[in-house]
């Protein structure tokens, strides 16, 4: 029988890399955390309308302030309570959760492209090219964030579109650094001669060459600035500059519930406790997948 | 069959640096034909590869190429544009290059790569590129070459993606191979079936190959023209039969002694070395470059150097007509 790779390699009892990745998948507590709850978070944001029959918009103001489940006092047909308008906690919590994943989401999208854009260009052509983009990025970091996009907002009035671009248009930074540093590092590599010399055209090596050996930072930097998204949005909202009530929105929920703050700490507990919980998933998981992903930590 | 495949003459390259132009590649020229095996031999920073990737139309944007002609084909290389310089490499002239470890995407699979080679120049089926990419891991001498198809780089040895990037390099039939040092990274045991590799399919398909390296052993082996470069001049150039049998500049010579020979070099005796270090190359330079490292060095080295020519192609650049002790 002819000795392949795979039956030496099934001598030496080497796993086959599919079971290694599995290994060092499930072998990160911190991965498989944050993919839980981020899984978590997810299904009950898109089956929200099947898990609770109340709509986040219905106003009750015979039914204000109601406790939530573990309080005296509380009603079952509302188990996070209602709020100072009487609307259902749970159902606003739900589709809040709406909310925050597609700002995220869009945010991350946007932001990516641009700064990916951005940063191969500046890795894969260098000179002058490099020069514009790292002065940009410079630019892009001595801008307050917060102060920016509180000034957009205030001036072209919030609404979940225009979060999303300001919050787009911002946070691409890190994503030009990252992928500038990384096609930095590959494109000199000998296999991008290689494709050179077999006569590949410039947009072919960076897309078909380049990009898939820089990908998995990629994905990495996008769950991270996810994550700065939702909390940036969060942030914004309480600050009565993001999105607009009566949305359901996280940070909203817990500017609504500041001025109880001291009488029913619960109001601003319960979206406080889900947006940490959302943020600290999607964290969870681009760590994870950095560590997963970097060659130091195959075994 | 006489018309050449390559035609270079008076190639310079010149990289502009903070401290000055540096003159890599002073005015060098050689032709080669269909069927020639043509080594370029020289130690590191002698312009070889610089050469090689000036061919292939692959130097940097900083560097400047000018040459008095450089066909191939017919074709001048000179004045073809971006587009048309692309269809060529991979097509009518490839490359292997140095390092075998990181000449393969370690994204795409072996097969991915070598189809690619093909589908890009000619337009070809999937099953069609896939029939030729086995056909030629056979020729390379891989095994079960199907299977190997769906392998990634990081699962062969460095010997094995030396073989698929030679592979890789015939894949469309090339007129003309150019090997830059392709077995500097492998072992020694494996570098000897590479080299004869490359001259068996080069003779089956008769390519025109132009093989850069520093090692003498690889030129005596599968060399039918040498050109010698130093310090980006060629100091020598000739038949192998000619620069083995009867070098005549003082820097082949140098070069040859370095080499032990079986049954002629003692067990404990010195080999030659050359003394020194190639200088440097910035700004404007006179005479023979080799003057500071050569023993046989005069006063007249500093000025201009005749070039000499012993037979139809034999030449070298020396004020020596016959070297002191040399056979003449």
């Amino acid at each position: 029988m002819a000795r392949t790779i795979e039956t030496v390699a099934e001598e030496l009892r080497i796993p086959s890399p599919a079971a290694q990745l599995r290994k060092r998948v499930f072998g990160h507590y911190g991965l498989v955390f944050g993919l839980c709850a981020l899984a978590i978070v997810v299904a009950l944001a898109v089956f929200a309308p099947l898990l609770t029959p109340h709509d986040p918009y219905a106003q009750d103001l015979m039914g204000r302030m109601k406790p939530p489940f573990w309080m005296a006092g509380s009603d079952p047909s509302h188990l996070l309570g209602t709020d100072y308008l009487g609307r259902d906690y749970l159902a606003r919590l739900l589709y809040g959760a709406r909310i925050s994943l597609a700002i995220g989401l869009f945010a991350a999208l946007i932001s990516g492209l641009i700064g990916t854009a951005m940063g191969v260009a500046a890795g894969y052509f260098g000179g002058r090219v490099d020069l514009v983009v790292t002065f940009l990025i410079n630019v892009r970091l001595a801008m307050p964030v917060v102060l920016v996009a509180l000034a957009v907002v205030a001036i072209l009035g919030g609404s979940l579109q225009v979060v999303v671009c300001v919050l787009g248009l911002l946070l691409w930074d890190r994503f030009a650094v990252v992928m500038r540093s990384s096609v930095l590092q590959v494109r000199d590599l000998e296999y991008v001669n290689a494709a050179r010399a077999i006569g590949c055209s410039t947009r072919r090596i960076i897309l078909r060459e380049i990009m898939p050996n820089v990908v998995n930072n990629l994905i990495v930097v996008a769950t991270l600035e996810m994550a700065h998204a939702i909390l940036l949005e969060a942030a914004l909202s309480f600050l009565g500059l993001g999105v607009q009530p009566p949305t359901p929105s996280w940070g909203l929920m817990i500017s609504e519930g500041k001025q109880m703050m001291l009488f029913e700490p619960w109001l601003i507990a319960i979206p406080g406790v889900a947006l940490f919980v959302l943020v600290l998933a999607i964290n969870l998981l681009g760590d994870g997948l950095r560590d997963v992903t970097a060659p130091e930590n195959r075994g | 069959m006489s018309e050449p495949v390559l035609r270079v003459e008076n190639l310079t390259i010149d990289i502009p640096m903070a401290q000055g132009t540096l003159h890599a590649v002073r005015g060098i020229d050689f032709e080669l034909k269909r069927g020639e095996t043509l080594c370029i031999v020289g130690e590191s920073g002698s312009g070889k590869s610089l050469t090689s990737l000036a061919i292939m139309g692959l130097l940097s944007k900083k560097m400047r190429c000018n040459a008095a002609r450089l066909d191939f084909s017919g074709i001048d290389l000179r004045k073809q544009s971006p587009r048309a310089m692309r269809a060529l490499r991979g097509d009518r002239m490839a490359m292997i290059f140095q390092e075998p470890m990181t000449s393969l995407n370690p994204a795409y699979t072996i097969g991915d790569q070598l189809m690619e080679a093909l589908q890009l120049h000619r337009p070809v089926g999937r099953a069609e590129a896939r029939a030729r990419a086995i056909e030629l891991l056979g020729k390379v001498g891989i095994t079960a070459a199907e299977s190997r198809l769906s392998q990634y780089p990081h699962q062969l040895s460095g010997g094995l993606r030396q073989r698929v990037m030679i592979a890789m390099a015939l894949m469309c039939e090339p007129e003309l191979i150019i090997a830059d040092e392709p077995t500097t990274a492998l072992d020694v045991t494996i570098q000897a079936q590479i080299l004869r590799l490359l001259a068996d399919l080069q003779r089956e398909m008769n390519m025109a190959m132009i093989l850069v390296t520093h090692d003498l052993g690889v030129v005596a082996r599968i060399a039918d023209k040498v050109v010698v470069m130093y310090a980006g001049e060629v100091v020598e150039k000739g038949s192998a039969r000619e620069i083995f049998e009867t070098p005549r500049h003082p820097y082949t010579r140098g070069l040859l002694r370095c080499i032990p020979v079986p049954g002629k070099t003692r067990p404990g005796e010195h080999l030659g070395s050359i003394p020194g270090i190639v200088p440097s190359l910035i700004g404007h330079m006179d005479g023979c470059a080799f003057r500071s490292r050569c023993d046989v060095a005069e006063v007249a080295c500093a000025s201009d150097v005749p070039v000499r020519r012993t037979g139809e192609d034999h030449m070298y650049r020396c004020i020596h007509e016959v070297q002191p002790g040399a056979p003449s």
